[in-house]
């Protein structure tokens, strides 16, 4: 039987490069997409140890390729899963920074009401079907939501992200076994940062790659360089016209690397700074990315760093509206847990 | 009217909320041919892409009929067994359950997971657990437990029909022994409104489910004996009609809670504390629960009646609250 793994290169920094048949705005929109997540995040961890927000937060600086390269794949219409890492799945989906930094700080104005917080950003009018604090579970629902599609005959993808931790969870198997079986309209995307908490990939998996797992699903398995955001926007492009076209799911394993800890706070006792440091000078894919646009000519070193300032300034505004913004009223406590019905499931007078 | 089973009732339902709205789809293992005939002919009248066949992966089923309904879709869910939805938990409660507060409200998740618990039937411990009160127990879902087949169809649309999810606990054995006329229009039963089955003034007698049965064999043995119980069937659990049986403990001043669950943290506690929280004033005696002892279902016939409540053990704990 013919592997169905594809293990794309990583090309040479001296080879011509493919920009993938993206225009010069395409592609700057690329790279603000990725500065936007690395402020926003940047920041992010300076207020939290400000300690002007709190509660669980998990960066996912370093991976900013995946998320922008894949959701520069989608369309409107489509929909994406996201893990307990999500902040730059979410703004990669076009959520707002405003009413995402007022959820990390659980205002009334934050997508959730202030009610989710970091690990549960979601908007469903944008198809982010919600960041997921339980490792995995974004695989069955986003096959679910591909499943929505296919019933309805509607050519629309959803898209699951989920680390390498996930790839171990019993969820990761049934999901994409589902999928495969009916021939469902789903990406999955397995952000491999090298560590599932604080376990190193290599203890956990028996083989080298995930996406060879793909095999056993009889589904295309790829490898992409996750810190290169056009290998990424590559791979998905193609995964996701694929599943557009009925003819199924993609495993991509974009290989990462997660700069910071595994939760803001994390010692870190399982990896070097040595490590990170390398990291950090190789496999910045902002910092990559940024040479290739100037090699292209695209952008001037000026405009780069004009992009980067705008980036700065709107994470600014971001967190002014966040910290003017109100708490929830303690009325809150009590609602939404049913549709149309009290926190006991009694049902409400309908409105109107 | 034609009469019909429990299972048929279901299927007239199912049926009927496939006609009417073309986002309600079915999903689980061998629901085409089912096993127990809730879904059959489904999949000859609505086709693969509403009756979906999944493999034997309950997590998969759990988190699709979720995904599904985040988009738009009404599925309902099979779990063959209560049993298998352990397999499903985080979906069912980490996800599907939680996702409207988590989200802030925005959410609509009309999803129906059905299950079925019983036992009585020789299935030993992994296939009749009846775990209604871990459900009850979580914020976000709704819980259903149908007694008879009227209700079974009527509660079931109203299930479909809610923009919640709802897990419905059907009964094994009441599949093929429970048989009423059903009325083949379209009809449908408010969640949170418990039956009176039947009328009295000396104890209350609720039973969950198949319990009902057993409660109104008790009230037959005990009008022997001069007295009068009323029974009430909640019909949900989630919400609880706590007015209907306050009501009726204020008249009859004793109450007996019944279901095949076991005792401890069972649902029946939950009723008594709330029984004691609206009418404690008007209480002659303790509340008492008759339930499985705390055991897991054995296989062996004897012991496992003796597991089940029974209406002599109803008879006994309504004589010692009236000695």
């Amino acid at each position: 039987m013919a592997t169905l793994i594809q293990h794309t290169e990583v090309p040479p920094a001296s080879a011509a490069i493919d920009r993938r048949g993206l225009s010069d705005e395409q592609l700057l929109d690329l790279y603000r997409t990725m500065l936007r997540i690395r402020r926003f995040e940047e920041r992010v961890k300076e207020l939290f140890l400000e300690a002007r927000l709190y509660g669980s937060v998990h960066l996912y600086i370093g991976e900013e390729a995946v998320a922008t390269g894949a959701c520069a794949a989608l369309q409107p219409g489509d929909v994406i899963s996201s893990t307990h890492r999500g902040h730059g799945h979410c703004i990669a989906k076009g959520l707002e920074l405003g009413p995402m930094m007022a959820e990390l700080m659980g205002k009334a104005t934050g997508y959730n009401h202030g009610k989710g917080g970091s690990m549960h950003i979601a908007d469903l009018d944008k198809g982010m079907l919600g960041a997921n604090g339980i490792v995995a579970a974004g695989i069955p629902i986003s096959a679910g939501a591909a499943l929505g599609f296919w019933i309805r005959g509607e050519p629309r993808v959803a898209l699951c992200f989920f680390g390498d931790g996930g790839a171990n969870h019993g969820a990761f198997h049934e999901g994409i076994n589902f999928a495969a079986v009916y021939k469902l309209p789903v990406v999955f995307i397995c952000e491999n940062n090298q560590y599932a908490q604080y376990q190193s990939v290599q203890q956990d998996l028996p083989i080298e790659h995930v996406a060879d797992r793909a095999a056993a699903y009889g589904i295309p398995g790829v490898i992409v360089d996750g810190s290169d955001v056009l290998a990424v926007y590559a791979a998905a492009k193609q995964a996701v016209e694929r599943a557009r076209r009925g003819e199924g799911p993609t495993l991509i394993e974009a290989k990462t690397y997660r700069f910071e800890g595994h939760f803001l706070g994390d010692p870190e006792p399982y990896r070097t700074k040595e490590e990170v440091a390398q990291a950090r000078a190789s496999k910045d894919p902002i910092t990559r990315f940024a040479a290739v646009l100037q090699q292209l000519g695209v952008a001037t070193a000026e405009r780069l760093e004009q992009l980067d300032e705008e980036s700065r300034a709107e994470v600014e505004r971001a967190v002014e509206f966040a910290e003017s913004s109100p708490e929830p009223g303690p009325d809150l406590l009590l609602t939404d847990i049913f549709t149309g019905a009290d926190a006991d499931g009694r049902s409400l007078p309908r409105a109107g | 009217m034609p009469v019909v089973t429990y299972s048929q009732a279901l299927n007239m339902a199912l049926r009927e909320e496939m006609r009417r709205d073309e986002r309600v789809f079915c999903i689980g293992e061998d629901i085409k041919d089912s096993t127990y005939g809730v879904t059959r002919g489904l999949y000859d009248e609505f086709g693969p892409k509403r009756v979906i066949g999944t493999p034997i992966s309950e997590t998969a089923i759990a988190g699709a009929a979720l995904g599904a309904a985040a988009v738009g879709m009404r599925p309902v869910a099979e779990f063959m067994y209560m049993t298998f939805m352990m397999c499903a938990m985080d979906q069912l409660v980490n996800q599907a359950a939680k996702m409207k507060y988590m989200f802030g409200g925005k959410a609509v998740l009309p999803i129906v997971y059905r299950t079925m618990t019983g036992a009585g039937r020789g299935n030993a411990a992994q296939h009749t657990q009846s775990l209604e009160a871990w459900f009850a127990h979580v914020p976000g879902m709704k819980v259903v437990m149908p007694a008879t087949p009227y209700d079974a169809k009527g509660l079931l649309k109203t299930a479909i029909r809610d923009d919640n999810p709802v897990v419905f606990v059907e009964n094994k054995v009441l599949y093929a022994t429970a048989k009423e006329e059903v009325p083949e229009d379209d009809y449908t039963i408010p969640f949170g409104q418990a039956a009176i089955r039947r009328r009295g003034k000396d104890v209350t007698i609720i039973g969950l489910q198949r319990m009902v049965e057993v409660a109104l064999e008790a009230a037959h043995l005990l009008a022997g004996d001069g007295i009068d119980a009323e029974v009430i069937d909640p019909r949900t659990l989630v919400p609880l009609d706590i007015d209907t049986i306050a009501s009726s403990v204020k008249k009859t001043h004793r109450v007996v809670v019944v279901h095949e669950a076991h005792e401890r943290v069972g649902f029946g506690a939950e009723v008594v504390a709330q029984v004691v929280a609206h009418a404690f004033d008007y209480l002659d005696a303790p509340p008492l629960r008759v339930a499985n002892p705390n055991v897991p279902t054995p296989f062996n016939r004897t012991l496992e009646e003796l597991s089940i409540p029974s209406a002599q053990q109803v008879v006994q704990a309504v004589r010692t609250l009236l000695t």
